[in-house]
């Protein structure tokens, strides 16, 4: 905000508060409240608001305070912003982030613990990435907020307080569409993206220090668009993959990831396409025990490696 | 051929006269493909001959019977072929599919699922999920197998039920990577018929070739060894040879014959004979016709030995050796005792020909009475034959070499050739032997010389 003028915040309680998660503290202090704009409780406005000032100039980044509650702006989302470029034919660009706290595992229950990023990943037009690294997180939010046209800035709820991680002062970005290669291997990949990468991460290190194998971990970081180069190359070079996300299975990320290696990446595959992902139940529980229940563990993670392995 | 509700049972089909049953080799299409009629389905092998079958219908295969290596009697059941147009692949368990009789082939029929997720699991019904497991290798494992020529049964897996994985088989190409490639055997000729010892011509009920009679305890195997996957032909020689060692008490008898006189007569024909016929006149030929006259005087050398009868057989049909860059075939000439000199060569050269283009039917290579073999081609000059059972006599020609010999006590140069004969020490003793013998090398040392050979 400090290096370009365009760059304005608006959300419920972004401003004074500073949002609920604290992102945006002290914001409002030092930019003004043009530029960090407290809205009313209305999500389709602040999209809508965004798209317009967008227009107009500006690089609004629009926070929805819980992912749970965006579908009121789905329509400003989905049939506006998605589609100025190609509408317009390429006269104007839709240059808006929408950030959004997603995930569970926080106790939030059924309305504040959604993953339901893969609604907007099957949307043409709509950039989605989800860090789970704090590098990767600033990097991308400056990517975003220079990006021509409208990208989903998915934040995991359990990250804001549980990743701690040096970030450099100066201005830097991390390319949309690029997946990181957090460990290399040559056994196995797993690909996950969110906070099930350092799930992941506890379940592989479990592994190693029994088993003598190197696995490849892929945090996708951006979910659309998709990094297929990185994701196909590892698969050819392992030939066993694994896809873990928070989000239920069926019509998931993990299910497009699992099509494009069957389509590419055939030929080398040692074993079944193997997918982890969360409950097909409507909402996350409430009570510590259920919530517990719902969510895959690192153990889980751990046994189905080994049933990987063994295959 | 027999129709059923899922369609048209094609059978093992009869390949020859005496042909009792045929082991399936590769599978050439699977199921759920079209096949057009007279498209080849699956290699069978019978006798070391390896005929593809073809479709005797168009239509859609949507069962498969048996599995590679598997044997399966004339008339049994190997597939089914649906002629009709919307197919459901092995819908029904293999005993609907096939009738109740064909089924009994089958190790136990499955019950029939009600789901229509794996269908070929339940036309394969007769295997169990582990075994299903273990030969269901991945994309991966299939691709290097190929382009490695690796026989994934070779490999012992370390995935779940045993299935090969893609670290198991880069393993194994490692191995071979690092082994010393193995010496090309040497070329044979194309008009010399065998140069090996012991003779093959395969059991008339070949045993599976995954059933070795002596399991041998499995071999250490050291760093930088070459492993190796034998052909079905290597196998089933070895498993043959060790058979006929087993079940005929084996005895070799040696003697010499001066061949003067057969080397006049091919001289004298030879240069007419290569221009007329095309081919080389060899000493083959001679030792064949020979042979046959003296089994005409010696019946019981032309003779099966079975259980405490002696069948003599009437038919003479000469078995020849012919060495192959892998291997070794034993195809016949039947009636050769009724064919003159020129008749045999061309027989001979025949059938090594077509022996080394694999062009043999399964009735070329059966139905032998004796087998003669010629290892002298590459220098032999002593051998110790093996019997091909159920024969009950081998012999081969050793070498044609000029020696010193003594006649009328002066030293002449003769060309002279070393006979070795075994025979089946429970059918025949070394006094019937050694006159068969005795009358093989006198008929060579009197051959008349001015015998015509048309």
């Amino acid at each position: 905000m400090e290096h370009d003028e365009r760059v304005m915040i608006l959300g419920e309680d972004v401003g004074k508060r500073g949002g609920v998660f604290r992102v945006t503290d002290g914001l409002q202090e030092k930019f003004g409240e043009l530029r960090v704009l407290d809205s009313p409780l209305s999500e389709s406005s602040i999209i809508g608001v965004a798209i317009g000032a967008s227009a107009n100039g500006m690089l609004p980044v629009a926070e929805i305070q819980f992912l749970d509650f965006i579908h009121p702006a789905m329509n400003q989302i989905m049939s506006e912003a998605a589609k100025t470029r190609y509408r317009s034919g390429g006269d104007f660009s839709c240059p808006i982030v929408i950030r959004a706290p997603y995930g569970g595992g926080i106790h939030g229950a059924l309305y504040h613990s959604q993953s339901i990023e893969a609604l907007f990943t099957h949307i043409p037009g709509l950039k989605v990435v989800a860090p789970i690294d704090p590098y990767d997180a600033k990097g991308l939010l400056s990517s975003a907020i220079h990006d021509p046209d409208p990208v989903m800035f998915l934040e995991h709820k359990r990250a804001y307080r549980a990743i701690r991680g040096d970030v450099p002062d100066e201005m830097y970005t991390v390319p949309i569409g690029k997946a990181r290669v957090v460990r290399e291997g040559t056994d196995m990949t797993i690909i996950s993206y969110g906070w099930y990468v350092q799930e992941v991460l506890e379940a592989v290190d479990a592994y190693t220090q029994q088993q003598q194998a190197s696995i490849e971990v892929i945090d996708l970081r951006s979910l659309r668009p998709l990094d297929s180069e990185t994701i196909l190359s590892s698969v050819i070079k392992t030939g066993k993959v694994m896809i873990v996300h928070e989000a239920n299975k069926f019509g998931g990320l993990g299910g497009e990831i699992s099509a494009i290696i069957a389509e590419e990446a055939f030929p080398y595959l040692d074993g079944p396409i193997v997918r982890i992902a969360g409950p097909e139940v409507p909402a996350m529980p409430y009570a510590a025990p259920l919530e517990k229940a719902f969510l895959t563990s690192a153990d889980d993670i751990r046994a189905a490696i080994d049933r990987l392995a063994a295959y | 051929m027999s129709s059923t509700t899922q369609g048209t049972t094609i059978a093992m089909p009869k390949l020859g006269e005496s042909v009792t049953e045929g082991t399936l080799g590769s599978w050439l299409k699977a199921v759920g493909d079209v096949v057009e009629k007279y498209e080849p389905l699956v290699e069978v092998v019978t006798d070391k001959v390896t005929a593809e079958i073809p479709a005797p219908v168009s239509g859609t295969i949507v069962a498969i019977v048996g599995d590679e290596g598997e044997t399966i009697p004339v008339g049994g059941a190997i597939c089914v072929i649906n002629e009709g147009g919307d197919v459901a692949v092995a819908e029904a368990p293999i005993t609907e599919v096939l009738g109740d009789e064909a089924a009994s082939q089958q190790a136990a029929a499955p019950p029939a699922a009600s789901d229509r997720h794996g269908d070929e699991e339940r036309a394969r019904a007769d295997r169990d999920e582990q075994e299903m497991l273990r030969i269901r290798s991945s994309p991966i494992v299939r691709r290097l197998a190929e382009e490695h020529e690796i026989d994934l049964a070779s490999i012992a897996g370390s995935g779940i039920g045993g299935r090969v994985t893609k670290s198991d088989i880069l393993a194994e190409i490692e191995q071979r990577r690092h082994a010393p490639v193995a010496p090309a055997q040497a070329q044979v000729p194309p008009t010399v018929p065998a140069q090996q010892p012991a003779t093959i011509q395969p059991p008339i009920a070949p045993p599976p070739l995954h059933a070795p009679i002596h399991p041998a305890p499995p071999v250490e195997i050291w760093p930088g060894d070459e492993v190796i996957d034998a052909s079905i032909m290597r196998r089933q020689i070895a498993e043959h040879m060790s058979r006929s060692v087993q079940t005929a008490p084996h005895v070799t008898v040696w003697m010499e014959a001066d061949m003067s006189q057969v080397v006049a007569v091919r001289n004298r024909y030879k240069d007419e004979f290569a221009r007329r016929e095309g081919f080389s006149l060899t000493y083959f030929p001679f030792l064949i016709r020979v042979v046959t006259q003296a089994l005409r005087d010696f019946p019981d050398v032309n003779a099966v030995w079975d259980n405490g009868r002696i069948i003599r057989r009437k038919a003479v049909n000469i078995g020849v050796a012919v060495a192959l860059e892998d291997g070794l075939i034993v195809p016949v000439i039947h009636g050769a005792d009724e064919k003159n000199l020129v008749g045999i060569a061309r027989s001979v050269h025949d059938l090594a020909e077509r022996a080394r283009t694999n062009r043999l039917s399964a009735d070329d290579v059966r139905g032998g009475t004796f087998t003669l073999n010629n290892p002298g081609t590459l220098g032999s000059l002593f051998s110790t034959p093996i019997i091909v059972q159920p024969q009950s006599a081998i012999l081969s020609m050793e070498a044609v070499v000029k020696r010193a010999v003594v006649i009328d006590d002066a030293i002449a140069i003769r060309p002279m050739m070393n006979l070795s004969l075994s025979i089946d020490h429970r059918l025949l003793d070394g006094l019937a032997a050694t006159r068969f013998l005795a009358a093989v090398k006198t008929s060579l040392e009197s051959y008349p010389t001015d015998s015509s050979i048309y």
